[in-house]
């Protein structure tokens, strides 16, 4: 199931008239470009690493280094578009993760109800009572602070909606009269949980997905920026605000570009989430 | 609604309950050494034992949920390593200042996102709800701790409007003194009308309540502008337009009022989200709440202080949320239905 | 009071969904307008309430209520019109009254909105509620507190605390049961004889009409085929599509006049 296979060719016109989708997909594609080609594009490679360069420290953007350099030397340039490659790869990997364990335990929870339901949606009630930002950085914080464990923090708060949503959706589709009919001709559970509901429930939850994304990003900032992310030679946009906060009054650059390069992100993912609601699932209002 | 009220209240109970065991598994069962993480990692072999008893850690899992969860509810939530203070007096003296940050953060949230999302209703798909679309857009995609980082330079350092941190103006402690009663400086200053305290604390409240107000003014507009939308596709609006109301009032109380509850609750969740995000704001402004409190605890790797605070934000949103319930429910028992 | 409506024309982009040359409504009068869904008897009714061009429509042609054109009036001269003088009802009377409102906020708000001080506005209230047999102690409820036929009697009701001189009702007992229907339209009467109310009712029951009105105009695509008494216009139609109709409806012994 992909977002493509939902659009019908009647939608095509639809997405011309859907400029939000349009500007967030064209800055998104910017990105992702930036990122793949980081190590071509980047006027000094070695510098997303830990290359230090003790005569040009904190210095401010010219035409060698147009974003200016950080507190040991290195181009900020370069960074930021390194940068680039680790939002967007956590975001990917939050998303797969947190859908791998949410998905099935929505499908399961709406297909068989009962008891099973109950517990599952009381245990999505108990993650659901903490704001994302706070549960992650609890068990970001038990964790050695590095981005893949930061990953796994993220991914561990955010299943839970789309457990809800899912079972929403299969339970409502499991008593459309084809699925009983299926259950009735003895049809295997799973099979049918694959074959009907599992399709059935996907357009919801790629809607959320698609709206989530920007808001991942942003947790994920803000836990490096609180130290309990991602880890010194990295460069990751949240720990370099961080990195240059104290320099802000003088050295204005360091925390500049990192922190546009986050906003720019996060409204491309959030414009891109709005445009795809409209497209596939109109009536929906977002409460979150 | 008696039945509703005990309904809601059981299931409240049961998440809190849920919420204790989470924290117990976060702070002792995924670290594969909770001594180290609750002792620090340059604790001595003597004090990771001492830590060892202290915790119960020599006892089975089941035992040490007991006790903790019995800890929890009498009041007991472990001693802080930083200040060296039972955590939850720590946290009753910190709490009351971000709760007076994030209730103005939402004030302001509200003053501002309702309007606009009134105005791009008003103007759907013209050139007024384009930009409250933008505006919302940038809100919620704001990295928090940039924009208050960008705002205390620009309005406090460089053009010197506001001042740049704390909670008030600290000549004031001699030459007029505040006497606290709920530990929230505006509200003290209210009651004991210490007027240049008031003034001096709200001039430190605005930046770091905008900051606080840009995400929930920009999920507000957009919320609210979809709301009215709907509502104005109902037949009770051409009603009211064939009674003669004007845009006005048709918008502003007609179209709004019932567009309401959607809002009502989100600005109940997003209280907690709030709540969260002062992390990331109050240690910039040094503003001295709940947010200041967690981020020297996370650096100092003070768990039973981030525990603590990971537990009252769940329970205020538990709390928050059962509030909003029942209050709803009063109000409207189309809702009781549900 | 006299309502003359004069070559209305009404467009929606480049389709012309309203075509009505002459239409006129006397007080004391009930004129029917009948026709199939999308017939466009109800935006004919938007056009001269001055409601359908804010439902994207564009309306030419002449509406004088008292020989004051209506047609160009700014809004806020219209506002005026709407509600004071010109009052509407529709066809799903709970949800056409604000759900989170209690009725009697509806009365104090649209009777203060066109002048009438707060003891004047409840006392009035309380009498329009007396005139169409409700207890004034119905306006401290909800809109889901009441039943659809008390719905329909509220918001009536509003009509006549407004002194309202002309009532557009939009296919006002078609959502009601048949019980309910009968007493909407008895209180319909009675409005008619007692306070000299003009109305003017959409239905697509001709059944209903030849009850209730004086008069009645047949409308088809937009433009009205046929019009005159209801006893004449029944018993004898000249148009054919008057004749389809006529066929449709189960019992013609029931079709009478209905002369006050």
């Amino acid at each position: 199931m992909s977002v493509a296979a939902t659009i019908r060719p009647g939608r095509m016109a639809a997405l011309r008239r859907n400029p939000t989708l349009v500007a967030g997909g064209i800055v998104l594609g910017l990105i992702v470009i930036v990122a793949v080609f980081a190590p071509w594009l980047a006027p000094y490679p070695a510098d997303a690493g830990n290359a230090t360069h003790p005569f040009q420290v904190l210095a401010p953007p010219s035409s060698a280094h147009p974003f200016g350099t950080d507190l040991v030397g290195r181009d900020l340039l370069s960074r930021v578009m390194f940068g680039a490659r680790i939002s967007l790869r956590l975001v990917i990997e939050v998303l797969v993760i947190a859908g791998l364990i949410g998905i099935p335990l929505g499908l399961v929870a709406g297909y068989f109800g009962g008891r099973i339901d109950q517990v599952i949606m009381r245990i999505t009630d108990v993650f659901l009572a903490f704001p994302a930002l706070l549960l992650s950085l609890a068990i970001a914080f038990v964790l050695t602070p590095s981005v893949q464990n930061m990953t796994i923090a993220i991914a561990v708060t955010w299943w839970p909606w789309y457990t809800r949503l899912v079972r929403g959706e299969a339970a409502s589709v499991t008593t459309r009269p084809y699925i009983e009919s299926c259950r009735v001709l003895g049809v295997a559970p799973w099979r049918v949980l694959l074959r009907h509901v599992l399709p059935n429930s996907m357009t919801p939850v790629l809607v959320q997905m698609s709206l989530d994304a920007g808001g991942i990003l942003l947790t994920a900032a803000s836990i490096s920026f609180l130290g309990l992310g991602a880890q010194d030679p990295t460069p990751e946009w949240g720990l370099m605000v961080s990195q240059g906060a104290q320099y802000f009054s003088t050295q204005w650059w360091f925390v500049t570009f990192a922190g546009v390069s986050i906003l720019l992100t996060a409204m491309a993912f959030n414009m891109i989430g709005d445009g795809v609601r409209e497209l596939l699932d109109p009536k929906r209002v977002i409460s979150r | 609604m008696i039945r509703f009220a005990a309904h809601r209240l059981a299931l409240g109970v049961l998440v809190v309950v849920g919420v204790v065991v989470l924290t117990f598994l976060i702070a002792r069962v995924i670290p594969g050494d909770p001594a180290v993480t609750y002792a620090g990692p340059r604790a001595s072999k003597a004090q990771l034992a001492q830590t060892r008893q202290q915790l119960g850690l020599d006892k089975s899992l089941p035992v040490q949920l007991a006790d903790y969860m019995k800890g929890i509810a009498t009041g007991d939530w472990g001693t802080s390593y930083r200040t060296k203070q039972p955590v939850l007096s720590d946290l009753r003296t910190v709490l009351p200042a971000s709760i007076e940050l994030v209730t103005a953060g939402l004030f302001l949230a509200l003053l501002i996102g309702l309007p606009l999302g009134l105005i791009a209703a008003r103007y759907h798909g013209g050139a007024p709800d384009i930009l409250v679309r933008v505006f919302s857009v940038i809100g919620v995609s704001m990295p928090v701790f940039w924009l208050a980082l960008i705002l205390q330079l620009v309005f406090a350092q460089r053009l010197g409007w506001l001042p740049a941190a704390g909670e008030y103006n600290p000549n004031l402690y001699y030459s007029s003194p505040l006497t606290s009663y709920v530990q929230m400086p505006v509200v003290d200053a209210l009651i004991t009308g210490n007027i240049p305290v008031l003034e001096s604390t709200v001039s430190h409240l605005i930046l770091p309540a905008l900051v606080i107000a840009a995400y929930p003014a920009g999920l507000l507009a957009r919320m609210v502008r979809a709301s009215v939308l709907d509502t104005l596709g109902e037949s009770h609006i051409r009603m009211t337009r064939s009674l003669g109301f004007g845009d006005l009032a048709i918008y502003g109380r007609w179209a709004l009022r019932p567009a309401m509850n959607p809002v009502v609750q989100v600005t109940a969740l997003v209280f907690a989200y709030s709540l969260a995000n002062t992390f990331l704001v109050e240690a910039v402004f040094d503003w001295p709440g709940l947010g200041s409190y967690a981020a020297n605890s996370l650096q100092s790797l003070d768990t039973p202080a981030i525990v603590g605070v990971t537990l009252i934000v769940a329970i205020v949103y538990v709390i928050l949320n059962l509030i909003v319930d029942i209050v709803q429910a009063a109000i409207d028992p189309r809702i009781r239905l549900r | 009071m006299k309502l003359e409506v004069r070559d209305l024309n009404v467009w929606f982009g480049e389709r012309q969904v309203v075509a009505v040359d002459r239409l006129d409504l006397d007080r004391g009068e009930t004129l029917g307008l009948v026709g199939e869904t999308g017939s466009g008897k109800s935006l004919t009714a938007y056009s001269i309430a001055g409601l359908a061009p804010g439902m994207g429509a564009r309306v030419e042609g002449s509406v004088t209520l008292d020989g004051r054109e209506l047609i160009g009036l700014s809004d806020r001269e219209l506002r005026e019109i709407r509600g004071r003088r010109v009052a509407m009802i529709f066809q799903a009377p709970i949800s056409s009254l604000n759900p989170v409102f209690r009725v009697g906020d509806m009365f104090q708000r649209a009777l203060r909105l066109h002048g009438a001080g707060k003891q004047d506005a409840r006392r009035l209230a309380a009498e329009a509620m007396n005139a169409v047999a409700l207890s004034p102690d119905l306006l401290r409820r909800y809109p889901h507190q009441l039943s659809g036929g008390q719905a329909q009697r509220v918001a009536i009701a509003l009509a006549v605390a407004l002194r309202a001189e002309v009532l557009i009702a939009d296919e006002p007992t078609s959502a009601l049961d048949v019980t309910v229907q009968a007493e909407i339209l008895e209180q319909l009467q009675a409005l008619r004889a007692e306070e000299g109310i003009a109305t003017l009712f959409i239905s697509h029951d001709l059944a209903v009409v030849s009850g209730l009105c004086n008069r009645v105009a047949i409308m088809r695509e937009g433009r009205i085929v046929e019009q005159g008494p209801v006893g004449t216009t029944l018993r004898e139609p000249r148009h054919p599509y008057t004749k389809q109709l006529l066929a449709a409806v189960p019992r013609l012994s029931a079709v009478g006049s209905a002369d006050a």
